[in-house]
Formats: C-alpha cells, sequence, structure tokens
C-alpha cells in the first residue's frame, strides 16, 4: 500500500452515446469538410446544386404553362415575365407524338400493339412469370406476325390497311426498337456461333460481317439500306422505306449482338463443352441444351445493355426521313401556331423524359439481373 | 495384336464431310445472293440511266461547304468535296476525342471521390447523359441553345474581342509577325532539353538513388524558352479582331454554330462513358496495390502515378480505344445539324446530285472502315506493349 499502485475499486460509469448531431457532425466532416481540397470540392458542388436545380424546378415546373390553346398562352406577358415550359403544347400535340399520321378511328389497333408488346416483355423479362419458353415462342414468332397483322391491316378479319408512311412517333420508336431487338438476338448467337465455329468458311464470312459492320457508323448502314437496298432487288419488290430501315437496324443490332454473345460463349468453361460431345451430343444439342442456356443467362446484363443502346440509335432514322418520335418532336416545335422562344426546349425536355425513362429503367433491370446472378460470387 | 479396324460410318454422318457439305453450301449461297445482287443493281441502274464508275470524282461539284481547311469554291470537283468532308469529319473527331477525354478522366475520378456530393453530382451527370440519345443533346445544343443566341445586330461581346451570336463565335485571329520563326524553334529545342534532362535524371537515379525534379524542369524548358524567344523577339503579333458590319463580321476567325454544336455534344455524350470506363480502370487495381506501395515508404502522389496509374491504365486501354472510334463514328450524326462533315457533304449532298448511290456509299464506308482499323491496330500494338508480362 502506498507504493504509487492504484486499483479502481469500483466501475466507471459509461460514456454517454454519441449523439444523433454528434454522429451526423463527424460524418459530414469526413465525408465533405475532410481538408482543405475537399472543402473547395463540396463548396463547388453547392454551387452547381445551386445553379442547377432552381432554374430546372422553375422550368419545368413552377413557371410552366399546362393550359391553353395557341402560342398567346406561352408568350411572355407584364402579367406572366417569366414563362417556363409550355407543356400545354405537348398536351396538344400529344396523339401526334404517340401515333404520328396513323388515323384516329384506328388508333386502338396500335394501343392494342403496345399491350401486346408490354406482356411479351413483362413474360420474358419477370422472374416470377411462368413457362420461360412459351413466352419466347410468343415473343420471337407470334407477336411479330400479330403486330404486322394489326399495324399494317388484315383483309379477312376487317383491318384495313394503313400504310407506314403514316405511322410515326412513338409508335415507330417502338416498332424499330423491337424489330431490332426481336430479330438480332437469333441472328446474333447465329453469328457469334460462327465466329466461334470450327468451319474456316463460316468462321471467316461471320468475321468479316461482324467487323465491317462494327466498323462504320449506323448511319451509313441506314443510307446503305435505304438508296442501295432498292437497287439490289428487283424492281417490282421496292420495298417499303421503313421496311428498308428496319433491315438496316436489325443487321447493324445483330453485329453487336454478336459480339455480346461471343463473350457470353466465351465465359463457358472448356469442361461443359467436353462433357456435352462426351456423352454424344450433336452440335446444336450441345449448343441449345447445355452452353447457350448458361451463356446466355449470363449475357442478359450485356443484352440489355445493347438494347439500351439499340433503342437510342433509333432516333438515327430521322435522317433517312423516317417519322420516328424525335422527328415529331422536330416536325411539331417548328409549327408556327405554337412558335414561341420555350417550345423548342418544351419539346426537346418532353423527348428527354421520355427517354431518360425508358433507357433508365432497362438499366435499372439490367443491374438487378447483375446482381440475382451474382449470388455465387459474393462474399 | 491387331487393331481392328475402324467402323465404316455413312459419309451422312461423318463430321468432316458434313463440315464440307455446309460450307460448300453457304459459299454458294453467298455467291448466288452476290451475283443477283450485282445483277439487279446493274439492270435497275440502267433503266434509272445513272452511270456506274468513279467519272463523277473530277465533274464540278457545283454546290458551295460552309467550313473548309483545304481552298474550296463551288467549281472545285467532288473528289475536292470529298477531301473537305474527310478533313472536317477528322477536325470534329480530334478534338472531340480531347475534350471528351480531359472532362471524362476529371469526372470518372470525381466519382471515385470520397466526398459524397461529388461522386454523387458526377455519377448523376454520367447516368443522365448516357441515357439519352445522342442525336437529341446534339439537336438540343443546336435548336435550342446556340441557335436561340441573340441575332447579329445584338451580338453579346465576350472579354478579348469575342463576339458572340447566332451565326457563330468570332475569336480574334492571331496574325504573325516578323521575327516570330524563332518561337517555334524555341519551342522544339525546350521539348528537346525536356527529354535530354529526363533521360540524365532516370541514369543518375539509377546510379545513385537521387531523384531530380523532371516536372518542374521539363515544363520550364517546354514553357519557358517559347516565350522567352516571343519576348526576345519584341512580341511580334497582332491580333485581326471581328468587327460588326451591317450585315455581317467582318474579320477575325469563325466558328459556326454548327461546329460548336457538335464538338459540345459529342464531347459531352463520350465524356460520360468514359468516365464510367475510367472509374471501372481504377476500382480495378485492388486495394492491396496501395496498401503495399504505402507500407515501402512510397508517399500518395508516387503510388499513384508508379502503382495505381499504369496497371489501371491497363484495363483502360481497350474500352477506351472503342469510345473514340465510338466517337468518330459518332461524328456523321453532323448531318442532321448541317455540319459539313464527310456523311454531310459526301453520302448527303453529293450522293444526291449525282445519285451514284453505290460508289458513294462504298467510299464512305471505306474510309469509316479504314479508321477504324487503322486506329485499333495502333491501339492493339500500344496493348501489346504495356500488357501484362506473364510466364
Amino acid at each position: 500500500m502506498g507504493d504509487g499502485r492504484f486499483v479502481r475499486t469500483e466501475t466507471v460509469p459509461a460514456m454517454p452515446p454519441p449523439g444523433r448531431d454528434r454522429a451526423l457532425v463527424g460524418w459530414l466532416r469526413e465525408h465533405l469538410f475532410s481538408g482543405p481540397l475537399n472543402i473547395g470540392l463540396t463548396l463547388l458542388s453547392l454551387l452547381v446544386l445551386w445553379w442547377l436545380i432552381p432554374p430546372l424546378l422553375n422550368f419545368l415546373i413552377l413557371d410552366a404553362v399546362w393550359t391553353g390553346d395557341d402560342r398567346a398562352a406561352c408568350i411572355a406577358s407584364p402579367e406572366r415575365p417569366r414563362v417556363g415550359a409550355c407543356w400545354a403544347f405537348v398536351i396538344e400535340r400529344i396523339n401526334f407524338f404517340i401515333y404520328g399520321f396513323y388515323p384516329a378511328e384506328e388508333r386502338w389497333r396500335v394501343d392494342l400493339f403496345f399491350a401486346l408488346l408490354a406482356i411479351g416483355i413483362v413474360w420474358l423479362l419477370a422472374s416470377w412469370a411462368p413457362n420461360k419458353r412459351l413466352g419466347a415462342i410468343y415473343f420471337f414468332i407470334v407477336l411479330p406476325i400479330v403486330s404486322v397483322m394489326l399495324l399494317l391491316g388484315f383483309a379477312p378479319f376487317g383491318l384495313s390497311y394503313v400504310a407506314t408512311s403514316l405511322w410515326g412517333g412513338v409508335l415507330v420508336t417502338v416498332v424499330v426498337s423491337a424489330v431490332g431487338i426481336v430479330f438480332s438476338l437469333p441472328l446474333g448467337i447465329l453469328l457469334a456461333l460462327g465466329r466461334r465455329s470450327t468451319m474456316p468458311a463460316v468462321r471467316l464470312f461471320s468475321i468479316i460481317f461482324i467487323e465491317f459492320v462494327r466498323g462504320v457508323p449506323l448511319i451509313t448502314v441506314l443510307f446503305m439500306a435505304s438508296v442501295m437496298l432498292p437497287l439490289f432487288v428487283p424492281e417490282s419488290w421496292s420495298p417499303d422505306k421503313l421496311l428498308r430501315a428496319l433491315v438496316g437496324v436489325a443487321l447493324f443490332a445483330a453485329a453487336y449482338m454478336a459480339e455480346v454473345v461471343r463473350a457470353g460463349l466465351q465465359a463457358i468453361p472448356r469442361g461443359q463443352y467436353e462433357g456435352a460431345q462426351a456423352l454424344g451430343l450433336s452440335y446444336w444439342q450441345m449448343m441449345g441444351l447445355i452452353v447457350l442456356p448458361q451463356a446466355l443467362r449470363i449475357t442478359i446484363p450485356n443484352i440489355v445493355n445493347s438494347n439500351i443502346a439499340l433503342f437510342k440509335d433509333t432516333t438515327l432514322v430521322f435522317i433517312v426521313g423516317i417519322f420516328d418520335f424525335l422527328r415529331t418532336i422536330e416536325a411539331a416545335r417548328i409549327d408556327p401556331k405554337w412558335a414561341t422562344p420555350v417550345t423548342s426546349t418544351t419539346g426537346y425536355a418532353f423527348a428527354a423524359i421520355f427517354y431518360f425513362l425508358c433507357c433508365w429503367m432497362m438499366s435499372r433491370y439490367a443491374k438487378s439481373v447483375e446482381r440475382r446472378l451474382a449470388t455465387g460470387y459474393r462474399r | 495384336m491387331a487393331q481392328a479396324a475402324p467402323p465404316r460410318i455413312s459419309p451422312f454422318y461423318d463430321p468432316r464431310w458434313r463440315s464440307i457439305a455446309f460450307q460448300v453450301l453457304l459459299c454458294a449461297a453467298i455467291v448466288w445472293l452476290a451475283y443477283s445482287a450485282v445483277n439487279n443493281a446493274a439492270e435497275n441502274l440502267q433503266r434509272a440511266r445513272i452511270a456506274s464508275g468513279f467519272d463523277f470524282w473530277n465533274s464540278t461539284a457545283g454546290f458551295d461547304i460552309s467550313q473548309h481547311l483545304i481552298p474550296y469554291t463551288a467549281q472545285s470537283t467532288y473528289g475536292r468535296a470529298f477531301w473537305v468532308g474527310l478533313l472536317n469529319t477528322l477536325l470534329v473527331s480530334f478534338l472531340g476525342i480531347v475534350f471528351a477525354t480531359i472532362i471524362g478522366f476529371i469526372i470518372g475520378i470525381l466519382q471515385l471521390s470520397k466526398n459524397v456530393l461529388v461522386s454523387k453530382l458526377a455519377a448523376g451527370y454520367v447516368e443522365v447523359i448516357r441515357n439519352l440519345p445522342l442525336l437529341l443533346q446534339l439537336l438540343f445544343w443546336y435548336n435550342a441553345v446556340l441557335k436561340a443566341l441573340p441575332v447579329l445586330r445584338d451580338s453579346i461581346s465576350i472579354p478579348g474581342g469575342m463576339l458572340l451570336n447566332n451565326r457563330g463565335l468570332f475569336l480574334p485571329k492571331p496574325i504573325a509577325g516578323p521575327g516570330f520563326e524563332a518561337v517555334p524553334i524555341a519551342l522544339l529545342l525546350g521539348i528537346a532539353g525536356a527529354i535530354a534532362y529526363h533521360r540524365y535524371a532516370r541514369r543518375r537515379q539509377e546510379l545513385t538513388g537521387q531523384q531530380a525534379p523532371v516536372f518542374t524542369v521539363g515544363t520550364l524548358l517546354v514553357l519557358g524558352l517559347p516565350l522567352a524567344a516571343f519576348a526576345l523577339a519584341g512580341f511580334p503579333m497582332t491580333f485581326d479582331f471581328p468587327e460588326m458590319g451591317r450585315f455581317n463580321i467582318r474579320g477575325g476567325v469563325e466558328i459556326l454554330p454548327e461546329f460548336a454544336a457538335l464538338l459540345f455534344g459529342l464531347s459531352i455524350y463520350t465524356a460520360a462513358f468514359i468516365a464510367e470506363v475510367v472509374r471501372a480502370g481504377i476500382q480495378s487495381v485492388s486495394h492491396g496495390q496501395t496498401e503495399a506501395a504505402y507500407s515501402l515508404g512510397l508517399r500518395p502522389g508516387p503510388t499513384l502515378r508508379l502503382i495505381v496509374v499504369p496497371q489501371a491504365m491497363r484495363v483502360i486501354i481497350p474500352p477506351l480505344t472503342n469510345q473514340y472510334l465510338n466517337l468518330t463514328k459518332n461524328s456523321s450524326l453532323a448531318v442532321a445539324i448541317g455540319y459539313p462533315d464527310l456523311v454531310q457533304v459526301f453520302t448527303g449532298t453529293v450522293l444526291n446530285q449525282t445519285g451514284q448511290a453505290v460508289e458513294v456509299v462504298a467510299i464512305t464506308m471505306a474510309v469509316y472502315l479504314t479508321i477504324s482499323l487503322v486506329t485499333s491496330g495502333l491501339m492493339n500494338l500500344y496493348n501489346r506493349r504495356i500488357a501484362l508480362v506473364e510466364r
């Protein structure tokens, strides 16, 4: 005793837990204000946000005009000095944006087509939907035939003929992307198999086709389809303008899809091929039953990403004179009836929201599949 | 023991015969397709009375091109128009690649910042830009932003003698005076000196371990020497300032709104993709590499420069090349806003005037194909040089 040792005889009272705002302050300090550079970056970001968010909010919602019959509603006046987006223009033209010049009394056919397409997409993509094989038959075989009869007209069912020159707007955008997706997947799989084939002629042909198409811009492919295709077929065929663009888009998308599928095929270990061969399966049995189901499963995210690119690229049919969604916006925004300083921006904002929502949903889906597939590798 | 003779299989089930038969069939189908296409084309062209061949190359074009890097008038030939268009494509692609790389690397690195606000903002940029079609962005920049600028009379003057209106941006044009030749010579000397110093510093470090301030000395040599030469020659440079006339602007250098919109749109769009490439590349370098470098006593700067970046570049280069090629191919969207690139001039105007679809489209495709193959060839060479050397 008394030699300088100290032994505590009672427990120390627990320290108070870190207060909520102390935690918040700590978090803020660590993430936003940890040094001079970080403080500068934070202030800069705040500046960007301040410079971005309020004007956008004002333009899109607070100052926007929602009702009106013509340009007078969206012109700045003394009692309304600031005019934001002219949504009245979009609301008045919405049917044009969706259907183009499709006859008004036949538009239910377009609506039905959208519904059938939506069923097909949900059937194929949703994880809870049963019987995918039937869904694939529906999407890749039944749907295309029914859609052609529905949209173009089919006399035995009393559906009158609607020329493709009358189609327009979202309808054309959806048709072009759907055709691109429906045809590019099977063609892409064939090309990918061809590129990995042991037959030199098949491999050479696949490589030339894939590298050629991937090496040139889509516009030149579309130009080729629209000005050269009519030359290459007998004059009596004279393919429809939309059909020519569809051929161009499908071939273009197939080359990109082929590379996506090839990446998937390469990821399948050799043992799977050899196992299938050891069991005596033929080439198509090996591919169809063993390799492709595994390869396609892991490539779903990349297939969806490639479809997002395709969906964005469909806007280029605009340049060969097809009335897709973006073209209807272009046509409507220069209409003198709605000529105001904000009309163009409003039209583009509407198009941007449409394309963003579609692409964003697709990329969300791709991410969710990726998460679902990654379970085996997650630590 | 005598081996049993292999069982005879009918040629129908023999994989070798099957593969040969299949390939012969495929070749026959392709030849037949090509033959009938050529046949039909010849027939259709004859009926439409369109000459085939490349005779049009030397006939007078008869149209003007708003931006030409080489002398061109309406009296020039179609061949000349082709070169004008090609140079315009190369110009916008090159500048686009430079800007997209700078913006893309900045955004990509910001995405990895520990600062939540900054990383979320950068991620938001990538998400929004990548999900909007490029054509929509180009139309927006051109029609809604640049064409909505004030008219000529109300041009905005920007400090430094620049004028901005809906016909473009007008910059002062630098004119070299006598004695200016010293500046490029000094620049070359500076670059040569910097390289020599870099070699010397490297050798010294290998021999003695002492490090030299290569970056500072190099910068001084490359920038300082030309500046000194410029000052010694008595600042031999004058500017031709753009002046507002009644109906147009005289003097200066004009940057067309079509060019600006295309460059802007391409750079911003491709930068979003490059940012993702850069982010993925940096994240692919395992954190253990950084920790190991720290434990060896390297400071954060050299760690980044010597350990992380070289390994990240290995992952970044191939997809980055792809993005550069995409940008070059996407520059063909110029046709939508009227910038006179290869597609607009050649596949647009020349095709319409001559009607020689096959030749014109074939030449255009050949050009893009050549650009693609040459670029990817060069990048493959570079890639092989920096690739991981394994056993």
